[in-house]
C-alpha cells in the first residue's frame, strides 16, 4: 500500500503540485469537490466516474439505495480508500488525503453510522480523544474543555452535560457528540453518514435544526441517506447515485419523492426467472401481532401479522434496519419475541428453538452466512449437515455416519452445482457463490413446510443469483410456505407472489406481487407511505 | 456496546482456485459497499492436501520445527552455561546433554518406561487441554482439576485401601474422575449462567485446589503416625503394574483415551457439537445445538481426564498425598495440548516427547551437570516458536504449513466480554 | 456505654459482627505494616495487570515477569555486593549493589514484558498463550539458574533494603497514628507503592496519556479514527507496566527476604490478576484489594496465634474454627464470586485480549 500517491490527478491540466502549503485557496471555489472518482474492487465498480462539488454552507445530501457506491466515495474522502481514478480539490486545490488523521486536519470530519464512541468515557472525553485540551505537559484542562463544549453547544442549539457518560446518552444526543467532536476539530466539511437510521422522528427533526445551524455558520454538511422524505426536508442540494454512477442533481424545489425514488431505485430490472404460475394452498406458516426486541431493549418489531400459504412466496421488501433482523431472528428461533403467536402447519411453535422448529418442518437461510450459516473453518461436508447431522443418516445415536455424510455431500455438490475441489476442503476457502450454495444446499434438502430466506442471494454473482431462484421457485412448486426478506427490490419483486413492506418495525402494506408497481414499492419502503403528502417528516402511517 | 473490532475482517480467500470457477461472484454485484465484510469466526487455515505425506507435513511442520529449534536454542543456553556447568568453556557439553538426556530416556528398558510413565499423566492432562481448545474454551484449571482428581483418589484409595484390588481401584479412580469432573464442571457452569471467563476463574479455582488439599490432608484426611501431613496409604487402590519396573496400570488408561477422544471429537455427534461451539457459536446456536450446556458438558469432561490424570499419579506412583504435593503436570498439559495442536494423536506425541525429556533430565543433570529445569526452559521456547510461527515458517519457507496455534485463535478475544455474555 | 456493648455481643449474629469489628479495631494497628509489606508486592503486579489490561492487552504472565525479575534483582544484587561492597545507608540501608540489583530487576522485566507486548500486539500471537510462554519460562530459567548459578556455589546476596522508622511521636497520634505507622515502618519499595498507586491513578482520569489509554482499551477503532497510534500506545503501556512487576519481584529478594527460592512468588502474580478485577481495573482499587487480601491472611495467621478471647470468646470459638485456608483461598474465592456477577459485577475493558488490526486501505 503506497501511502503519499493517494490519488493520481486524471487531467495533464491539474495544478502540478498537490501540496497544500504550497498552493493558496481559490476565491470562489466550492468546499470540496470530488472530479471522476472511480474505485474498483474485484469484479465490480463501486465508484464509476463520480463528480461532487459542495459549497460552503450548504447541506449536500448523497441519495442512493445500499451499496450504491456512497460509502465508498466518503471513505475515498475521508482517506480510507485509494481511488484508482479522479481527484480531490478542497477550496479548489487539489488534495491527497493519506488517512483520516490528515482528513481531520484538512477541515474533514465524519460521523460514521456506528459511532466511533467510547461508551464507558464521558462526553467531553470523548470529544477531547486525540485533540486534547491541555492544562500543562501532562494532564488535560477539563474546566477549559468543559467550557468550550458547553460553549459550542450552546452555538448549535443545545445543552449538553459535558460528563455524563457517553454510553448513558440516548442515541440521539450520542450523535451530538459525535457532531460537537468534529466542530471541536474545527471540521468545515461534515460528513454524516446515515445519520437518521437510528433516530427516533423527533430526534431526527432535531439533528436536522442543527445541521441547519451548522450551514448557516459557513460549514459544509454532507448528509449520507436513502430516506426520500428526510433529504428533501433538510437538503439544499442532493446529488443521486445508482449503481456507483451519478445518475442526478436536484434542489429539493425541483423535484419531489416520486422523481428521486424512480431516479434512486431505477427501472431496469436486470434478471428475470420465468417464474411460472403459483398455486397458493393453505396458510402453513402464520405470525400474529409479533413484537421483538433488539439487543438493546428497543421494540425493533412492533406488531407484524402475517401468513404465508404453502406454495406462495410471500416477501417483505424494506430499507435495512426496519426490523427485518429481528423480525426473521424471532420466527427463526434465535430471539425470543416479547409478544405474539407463529404457528407452523397449524402447531403453535412461538417461542421454540431452532431444533424443535427444525424438526416441525421450518428451514432457514440466514442473512449472514458467515455469522450464522456456515462453520468455515470445518469441511464442506460436515457444513452440508449442520442442521441434520444428528439425524438418520447422518448419526445413529450418538455416532455419526461419515460415509453418509460424505455421499450425501457429493449428491449435493452434484445437485446444486457447487464448485470445490472436494467435500472435504474447508467451507471457508469457496467462493461467496458457492458458500451460499451450500447453505441453500442443506436448507432446501430438508422436509420441509415452510422456509425462511434472508437475503439469500447478498454479495453473490449472477449465476449464482440465478441457480438460487430458481431453487426458491422449484421449491414453491413443490408446495413450500416460503418468506422470503430482502433488501433487493429486484429479488422482491421477481419471485414474490405477495409483497409486504416493512418499515419502522411494522408491515406497512400488502400488495399482489405479479401487479406490483416497482416505483409504489420504492416509495414504500422510502416513506411507509403510498402517496406523495405533505405530512411532516417522521409521521406515522 | 458490547466488543470492539471484531478480528481481521476479512472474507476468506477471495480467489484461491481462480481456474476453477473464474466466473465466481464477478458480475455487478450489488453488496460491493463492503468489501471487507466482518467475518466472526477465525481465519480459514489452507485446505489439507489430499496426500497423506503432504497432509501429515501441512500439519505437523511447524510444530515439528518448533521442537527443532527450541532444541538448538536450549543448546546455546546450555553452551553459555558451561562455564558454571563445567567451570569453562565447554563445546561439547550440549551434545554430552542431550546424549545423557536420550539414554536417559530411551536407552534402556527402564529408561523407556520411565518415559512412558512420565508421559502418562501428560496424555490426559494434555487432553483435559486440547478437547478445551477444541471447543474454544481456555483450561487453564488442568492443573487444579489434576490436584483435586488426586487428592479424591487419595482420600478414597487410603479409605478403600483394604477392599479387594478391583473395587478399590475401580473407587478411587471413580472418585478420581469425579473429583476432577467437579473442578471442571465450576467454571464451566459459571461461564455457561454467568458468563464469567473460564481463564481467570480455573486459575483462580487451582489455587482454591490446593487452599482445599492443604486443609484436607493437614486436617480431616491426615493418616496418623506419620512426622508429616499425608493421607494414608492407598494399599489395595495401588494401580497393578503392568509394565516393567514403574510402568503402573494407568498407562493403560492413557492409551484407551486416546482413541476414545479421537471418536469423541471426530465420530460422535456430540463431538461435532462441542467443535461447532469451538469454531462458531453462533452457527452451533442457529443449527440447534446448545452451546451453553456443551460447554459445561466440555469443562466437565477436561477435569474428568485431568482427574484420572491426578488419581493415576497418586495411585500408580506415589502411593499417598502430602500437603504440599506438586507437580507443574497441569500447566506442562497446556505445552502439550499446544504442541500436538488439540489433536488426541498429537498430544500422544507431544506426551512422549516431554515424557521422554522429564525422564531423561535426570541423567542429564547427573552426567553434564545441566539442571533438569532446562526442560522447563525448552518447553517454553517450543511454545514461543509455536505462537509467533511466523518466524518458523520464515525460516523453514513454510508458506503452505498451517499456523502454529489455529485451533485456538478465537479463545482469548472473548476475554473482555467475560460481563458482557 | 459499656452496657450497650455488652448488650450487642449478647445477640448471636450481630453479636459476632460487633465482635469482629472490637477485635479488628484491637489487632489491627499491630498487623498493619505487615499487611502492606505482604500486599506491596501483590499491588505492583495489579498495576502491571492495570496498565496492561486498561489498554487491551491481556497479561496472565506477571507471575512470571515477577519471578524473573525477583532472581534478577538478587543475581545482580549478589555480583554488584562483590563488586562494590559497601555499608548500608542510614535511610533505607541504601547500598550501591541494593540499587543495581533493583535497576536489573526492573529492566530485565521490560525486556520480557516487550516480548508480551510483541507476541500480543505485533504478532498478535493469543494473549493468554503468550502470558502463558512466560509464565513457564520464568519457573524454568530462574530454576535452571538458581540451580546454575546459585545452588552450586551459594552466595550472600546484597542484603535489604531496611523499613523506615517512624518517630514515636507519630505512631503514638491517636486514631491516624497506627495508619502513618502502617505507611512509614516500610522499606522503600513498599512505601513507593503507595506513591504509584495515587500517581497512576491520577494520570488514569486526568492526563492525556491515561485519556488514550482508556480509549485504546475500550475501543481501539475509535481511538484509531481520532489520530490515535493504537499500536505504539499498547507496547508502551505494556513495558511500563512490566516495570511495576520488575518492582515487585525486587521487592522479594532485595526488600521482603534476602535470598531467592524456586517458584518464590507463589502465585502472588495471580492474585494481582484478582486484584485487577476486585479493584475494577482502577490502581486505588486493586490497591484496596490487595490489601483486603493479604489483611485476610495475615488475619487468619493472627488468630492462629492469638485468637480473641474473653469477651471475644465466642468469636474467638468461630474463627478458629474456620480452617486457616480459608483466609489463604479468600482472594481467589472472592473474586470468582465477582467475576459471576453474584455481588456487583465487574466488567473489563471491552477490547481486552482483541488484537487490533489497523483499519487496512485499499
Amino acid at each position: 500500500m503506497t501511502e503519499p500517491q493517494a490519488i493520481q490527478p486524471s487531467a495533464p491540466s491539474a495544478v502540478p503540485s498537490p501540496d497544500r502549503t504550497l498552493a493558496a485557496p481559490v476565491e470562489n471555489a466550492p468546499a470540496l469537490e470530488m472530479r471522476g472518482i472511480t474505485k474498483r474492487y474485484p469484479g465490480v465498480i463501486a465508484n464509476d466516474h463520480i463528480d461532487l462539488e459542495v459549497r460552503p454552507g450548504e447541506i449536500h445530501a448523497l441519495l442512493g439505495e445500499n451499496g450504491a457506491g456512497k460509502s465508498t466515495l466518503m471513505n475515498i474522502l475521508y482517506g480510507l480508500a485509494v481511488p484508482d481514478e479522479g481527484e480531490i480539490l478542497l477550496d479548489g486545490v487539489p488534495v491527497t488525503i493519506s488517512g483520516p488523521s490528515d482528513a481531520i486536519e484538512r477541515g474533514i470530519s465524519m460521523v460514521h453510522q456506528h459511532f466511533m464512541l467510547v461508551p464507558v468515557l464521558s462526553v467531553a472525553e470523548n470529544i477531547l480523544l486525540g485533540e486534547e485540551t491541555m492544562a500543562n505537559a501532562i494532564f488535560l484542562d477539563r474546566s477549559e474543555a468543559r467550557r468550550r463544549i458547553r460553549e459550542l453547544g450552546a452555538r448549535f442549539g443545545f445543552e449538553i452535560d459535558p460528563d455524563a457518560p457517553v454510553g448513558s446518552l440516548s442515541v440521539g444526543w450520542q450523535q451530538r457528540v459525535e457532531i460537537l467532536k468534529a466542530l471541536y476539530r474545527k471540521a468545515r466539511i461534515l460528513v454524516l453518514d446515515e445519520p437518521t437510521a437510528v433516530l427516533t422522528p423527533q430526534e431526527t427533526e432535531e439533528i436536522f435544526a442543527v445541521l441547519r445551524r451548522l450551514a448557516d455558520e459557513g460549514h459544509s454538511v454532507i448528509f449520507i441517506s436513502h430516506k426520500l422524505y428526510e433529504v428533501l426536508a433538510v437538503a439544499d442540494r442532493i446529488t443521486v447515485i445508482r449503481r456507483g454512477r451519478v445518475v442526478g442533481s436536484r434542489t429539493p424545489a425541483e423535484t419531489n419523492e416520486e422523481d428521486l425514488a424512480e431516479l434512486m431505485v431505477g427501472r431496469e430490472v436486470q434478471l428475470t426467472v420465468d417464474r411460472g404460475e403459483s398455486h397458493p394452498g393453505e396458510p402453513a406458516f402464520t405470525v400474529e401481532d409479533l413484537h421483538v426486541q433488539d439487543d438493546r431493549g428497543h421494540e425493533a418489531v412492533r406488531g407484524v401479522t402475517l401468513e404465508v400459504r404453502a406454495g406462495e412466496i410471500f416477501g417483505i421488501a424494506g430499507v435495512a434496519g426496519n426490523g427485518q433482523d429481528e423480525l426473521v431472528e424471532a420466527i427463526t428461533g434465535l430471539r425470543k419475541p416479547k409478544q405474539g403467536r407463529v404457528t407452523l402447519g397449524g402447531r403453535d411453535v412461538t417461542g421454540s428453538g431452532p431444533r424443535k422448529l427444525g424438526a416441525a418442518g421450518l428451514a432457514y437461510v440466514p442473512g449472514d452466512r458467515h455469522r450464522f450459516g456456515l462453520v468455515l473453518s470445518f469441511p464442506l461436508q460436515d457444513n452440508l449437515v449442520l442442521t441434520s447431522y444428528h439425524k438418520s443418516p447422518f448419526a445413529r445415536g450418538l455416532v455419526r455416519d461419515d460415509q453418509a455424510c460424505e455421499d450425501w455431500a457429493n449428491r449435493s455438490i452434484a445437485e446444486y452445482d457447487i464448485r470445490t475441489p472436494s467435500c472435504d476442503v474447508p467451507a471457508g476457502t469457496l467462493s461467496g457463490g458457492n458458500q451460499q450454495k451450500a447453505v441453500v444446499a442443506r436448507e432446501f434438502s430438508r422436509d420441509l413446510k415452510a422456509l425462511v430466506l434472508d437475503q439469500p442471494t447478498r454479495g453473490l454473482d449472477v449465476g449464482s443469483i440465478e441457480f438460487i431462484h430458481r431453487q426458491a421457485l422449484a421449491k414453491r412448486d413443490a408446495g413450500t410456505a416460503i418468506l422470503l426478506v430482502s433488501a433487493e427490490l429486484d429479488e422482491i419483486l421477481e419471485l414474490s407472489d405477495r409483497i409486504a413492506v416493512m418499515y419502522r418495525g411494522e408491515l406497512v402494506a400488502v400488495v399482489d406481487g405479479r401487479t406490483a408497481n416497482r416505483e409504489e414499492i420504492g416509495l414504500l419502503m422510502a416513506t411507509g407511505r403510498r402517496e406523495e403528502s405533505k405530512s411532516p417528516i417522521g409521521a406515522e402511517v | 456496546m458490547s466488543g470492539g473490532p471484531s478480528g481481521p475482517d476479512q472474507e476468506p480467500a477471495t480467489d484461491p482456485k481462480p481456474a476453477m470457477d473464474p466466473s465466481a461472484d464477478a458480475g455487478p454485484v450489488i453488496e460491493a459497499e463492503a468489501p471487507q465484510a466482518a467475518s466472526p469466526q477465525a481465519a480459514v487455515p489452507p485446505p489439507l492436501p489430499r496426500d497423506p505425506v503432504a497432509r501429515f507435513w501441512s500439519v505437523a511442520a511447524v510444530p515439528i520445527a518448533a521442537v527443532v529449534l527450541a532444541l538448538l536454542v536450549g543448546s546455546l543456553i546450555i553452551l553459555a552455561s558451561s562455564f558454571f556447568a563445567v567451570g569453562g568453556f565447554e563445546p561439547l557439553l550440549p551434545v554430552e546433554a542431550y546424549s545423557s538426556l536420550l539414554r536417559g530416556s530411551f536407552g534402556s528398558v527402564n529408561g523407556l518406561v520411565n518415559t512412558v510413565v512420565a508421559a502418562t499423566p501428560l496424555v490426559l492432562a494434555g487432553l483435559a487441554v486440547g478437547i478445551g481448545f477444541k471447543a474454544g474454551l481456555f483450561n487453564i484449571g488442568a492443573q487444579g482439576q489434576f490436584l483435586m482428581g488426586a487428592l479424591a483418589a487419595a482420600g478414597t484409595g487410603a479409605a478403600l485401601a483394604q477392599q479387594p484390588p478391583p473395587i478399590a481401584i475401580g473407587g478411587a479412580l471413580l472418585a478420581a474422575a469425579i473429583g476432577g469432573g467437579l473442578w471442571g464442571f465450576i467454571p464451566g457452569a459459571l461461564k455457561a449462567w454467568t458468563g464469567a471467563h473460564e481463564v481467570v476463574t480455573t486459575i483462580m479455582l487451582n489455587y482454591i485446589a490446593a487452599a482445599v488439599i492443604g486443609y484436607l490432608i493437614t486436617g480431616p484426611l491426615a493418616a496418623p503416625g506419620f512426622s508429616f501431613a499425608r493421607t494414608g496409604p492407598v494399599g489395595n487402590a495401588a494401580l497393578p503394574i503392568i509394565l516393567g519396573r514403574n510402568g503402573h496400570l494407568g498407562i493403560l488408561i492413557a492409551l484407551l483415551a486416546v482413541p476414545l477422544a479421537y471418536w469423541l471429537l471426530w465420530r460422535s455427534t456430540l463431538g461435532f457439537e462441542l467443535r461447532t461451539v469451538g469454531a462458531n457459536p453462533n452457527a452451533a446456536r442457529y443449527a440447534g445445538m446448545r452451546p451453553g450446556l456443551l460447554t459445561i458438558f466440555t469443562l466437565s469432561l477436561c477435569g474428568l481426564l485431568a482427574g484420572l490424570a491426578g488419581g493415576g499419579q497418586i495411585l500408580g506412583t506415589s502411593g499417598f498425598m502430602n500437603a504440599s504435593y506438586g507437580t507443574a503436570t497441569g500447566f506442562d498439559a497446556i505445552a502439550v495440548a499446544l504442541l500436538g495442536r488439540a489433536h488426541p494423536v498429537g498430544i500422544l506425541a507431544a506426551s512422549l516427547l516431554f515424557g521422554a525429556m522429564r525422564a531423561g533430565s535426570g541423567l542429564m543433570q547427573i552426567e553434564a551437570r545441566i539442571p533438569v529445569e532446562i526442560i522447563d526452559v525448552i518447553q517454553a521456547v517450543i511454545l514461543l516458536f509455536l505462537a509467533a510461527d511466523v518466524i518458523v515458517r520464515r525460516i523453514l519457507r513454510l508458506r503452505a504449513a498451517r499456523s502454529g496455534v489455529d485451533e485456538i485463535q478465537t479463545v482469548t478475544r472473548s476475554y473482555g466480554e467475560q460481563a458482557a455474555r | 456505654m459499656e452496657q450497650l456493648f455488652q448488650t450487642l455481643y449478647g445477640i448471636p449474629l450481630l453479636g459476632l459482627v460487633f465482635q469482629l469489628g472490637g477485635y479488628l479495631v484491637d489487632r489491627l494497628p499491630s498487623i498493619a505494616p505487615i499487611v502492606l509489606g505482604l500486599a506491596a508486592p501483590i499491588a505492583l503486579g495489579a498495576l502491571c495487570g492495570v496498565m496492561n489490561e486498561r489498554s487491551g492487552v491481556v497479561n496472565i504472565g506477571i507471575e512470571g515477569i515477577m519471578l524473573i525479575a525477583a532472581f534478577v534483582a538478587f543475581v545482580a544484587g549478589a555480583f554488584a555486593a562483590d563488586a562494590f561492597p559497601a555499608e548500608g545507608s542510614d535511610v533505607f540501608g541504601v547500598t550501591p549493589a541494593l540499587l543495581i540489583g533493583v535497576a536489573a530487576a526492573v529492566i530485565s522485566a521490560m525486556l520480557v514484558s516487550l516480548l508480551h507486548a510483541w507476541l500480543s500486539i505485533s504478532i498478535r500471537a493469543d494473549q493468554i498463550i503468550s502470558g502463558t510462554i512466560i509464565n513457564i519460562a520464568a519457573l524454568g530459567l530462574t530454576g535452571y539458574l538458581n540451580r546454575l548459578i546459585i545452588s552450586a556455589n551459594p552466595r550472600a546476596g546484597a542484603g535489604t533494603f531496611k523499613s523506615f522508622n517512624p518517630p514515636d511521636a507519630l505512631v503514638d497520634l491517636p486514631i491516624i497514628g497506627w495508619v502513618l505507622n502502617m505507611f512509614l515502618d516500610q522499606g522503600p519499595i513498599a512505601m513507593i507503592v503507595i506513591v504509584l498507586v495515587i500517581v497512576l491513578q491520577i494520570m488514569l482520569f486526568r492526563s492525556r496519556w491515561g485519556l488514550r489509554t482508556r480509549a485504546v482499551g475500550e475501543h481501539p477503532k475509535a481511538a484509531d479514527t481520532v489520530g490515535i497510534d493504537v499500536i505504539a500506545l499498547r507496547y508502551r503501556n505494556v513495558i511500563i507496566g512490566g516495570a511495576f512487576a520488575g518492582l515487585a519481584g525486587a521487592y522479594l529478594t532485595l526488600e521482603a527476604t534476602s535470598s531467592f527460592q524456586n517458584g518464590m512468588t507463589s502465585g502472588r502474580g495471580f492474585i494481582a490478576l484478582a486484584a485487577v478485577i476486585f479493584g475494577r481495573w482502577t490502581p486505588i482499587g486493586s490497591f484496596g484489594a490487595a490489601l483486603m487480601f493479604t489483611a485476610a491472611e495475615a488475619l487468619g495467621v493472627a488468630i492462629r496465634f492469638r485468637p480473641p478471647d474473653g469477651d471475644l470468646a465466642a468469636l474467638g470459638d468461630v474463627m478458629t474454627a474456620i480452617p486457616n485456608q480459608v483466609y489463604g483461598a479468600l482472594p481467589y474465592i472472592i473474586t470468582i464470586i465477582i467475576l459471576a456477577g453474584v455481588v456487583g459485577r465487574s466488567i473489563p475493558p471491552a477490547a481486552v485480549g482483541q488484537p487490533y488490526y489497523k483499519e487496512s486501505r485499499a
